[in-house]
């Protein structure tokens, strides 16, 4: 394996990572503050089973960049800019009906690039994905059963739900972009969109919601650029480990 | 918190060892594949089942606590249903 392939896997286990992380860390956010207790149960597991898989993956990153960095390293060590996580991910919770949207894109996403990385040639990288799978797939089917519920439900919510797809939509972009870590790292997104779309199309169907044109498509994330938001979301997270560094209870 | 117009659902849980379905508490949720769901989150996160039931609350057809010495006071002074007056033999491990 040259140089230039091992970084490639390095930087696409990152990504991955931090997707895994961000997208927790915004579902915990909910906790507490979901309609109904038992929501507020549902998304905080959904949170803690991408925490797990962040964890995993961040260990192998440290393996592969060879820098032996610890999770809360990766986690709380590291600027904005540092952070590879797509930027759909780190998008605001805003009403429910945005969060619910924000996972029926991004699980779904994450689930046929899990299917894909099982065959990885990293057989770690390989092993996270078999055991992400089972826990991504019920990912999928509790956003599409809110989206179902909300798209064909009243009026408000499907309206709600439609805003939603609409704000959020932009950002699936550059789920699929390509560039030389994607051609290293053993799954290129792009391949994966077809199947993508063909499941998100029949969700919105049965659910009454229309497709949204694509209007304008961000991207950074991958390279480190992120929204407004992120930087807020990260100072809250980050701001205990930088009062006290190494804290532990 | 949005005061919760769904309906109430009662839980079965069957755990690993168990035959029966135990009651575990009650949840809301707008249908019964929501409720199924609902919980599978609250009440099997520690790996505590292998099968769930959900029924609707309002299904439940109870006793009133009006009707509790009619129903069950009569029983009171009938030890001899209870399976105390007969000598088990040895060779019976169970019954």
């Amino acid at each position: 394996m040259s140089v230039a392939a091992h970084d490639g896997i390095a930087v696409f286990t990152l990504r991955l990572a931090d997707d895994c992380l961000v997208l927790s860390h915004r579902l915990a956010q909910w906790s507490s503050r979901a309609p109904t207790l038992e929501e507020d149960v549902a998304l905080t597991n959904i949170a803690l089973d991408l925490l797990g898989q962040g964890r995993s993956l961040y260990a192998l990153a440290a393996g592969l960049d060879g820098s032996g960095r610890s999770e809360d390293e990766y986690a709380y060590g590291r600027d904005e800019r540092q952070f590879l996580n797509c930027q759909l991910v780190e998008q605001e919770n805003g009403d429910f009906a945005q969060t619910v949207a924000r996972q029926l894109l991004y699980s779904t996403f994450q689930q046929h690039l899990w299917s894909a990385l099982e065959a990885s040639r990293d057989e770690t990288l390989a092993a996270i994905a078999a055991k992400a799978l089972t826990e991504v797939r019920y990912h999928v089917d509790h956003a599409t059963r809110w989206t179902l519920r909300l798209g064909d439900g009243t009026v408000e919510s499907h309206e709600r739900m439609q805003a939603a797809l609409e704000r959020l939509w932009p950002y699936t972009a550059e789920l699929f972009e390509d560039d030389d870590v994607v051609a290293n790292g053993g799954v290129e997104p792009r391949l994966l969109r077809a199947a993508w779309e063909a499941d998100i199309d029949a969700v919105l169907t049965e659910a009454t919601l229309q497709r949204p044109e694509p209007a304008w498509a961000p991207s950074g994330g991958r390279r480190g650029i992120h929204t407004e938001s992120f930087g807020y979301m990260l100072a809250e997270m980050q701001h205990l480990h930088r009062c006290h560094p190494g804290a532990t209870w | 918190m949005t005061e919760a117009r769904e309906p109430l659902w009662e839980v079965f849980v069957r755990s690993k060892r168990g035959l029966s379905h135990n009651h575990v508490g009650s949840l809301h949720a707008p249908d019964a594949e929501m409720a199924l769901r609902n919980a599978r989150d609250v009440f099997t996160r520690r790996m505590e089942g292998v099968s769930i039931w959900v029924v609707p609350s309002a299904a439940i057809t109870a006793s009133s606590p009006e009707e509790r010495d009619p129903f069950f006071e009569p029983a009171a002074d009938k030890v001899y249903r209870h399976p105390t007056f007969y000598d088990i033999p040895k060779e019976v491990k169970q019954l």
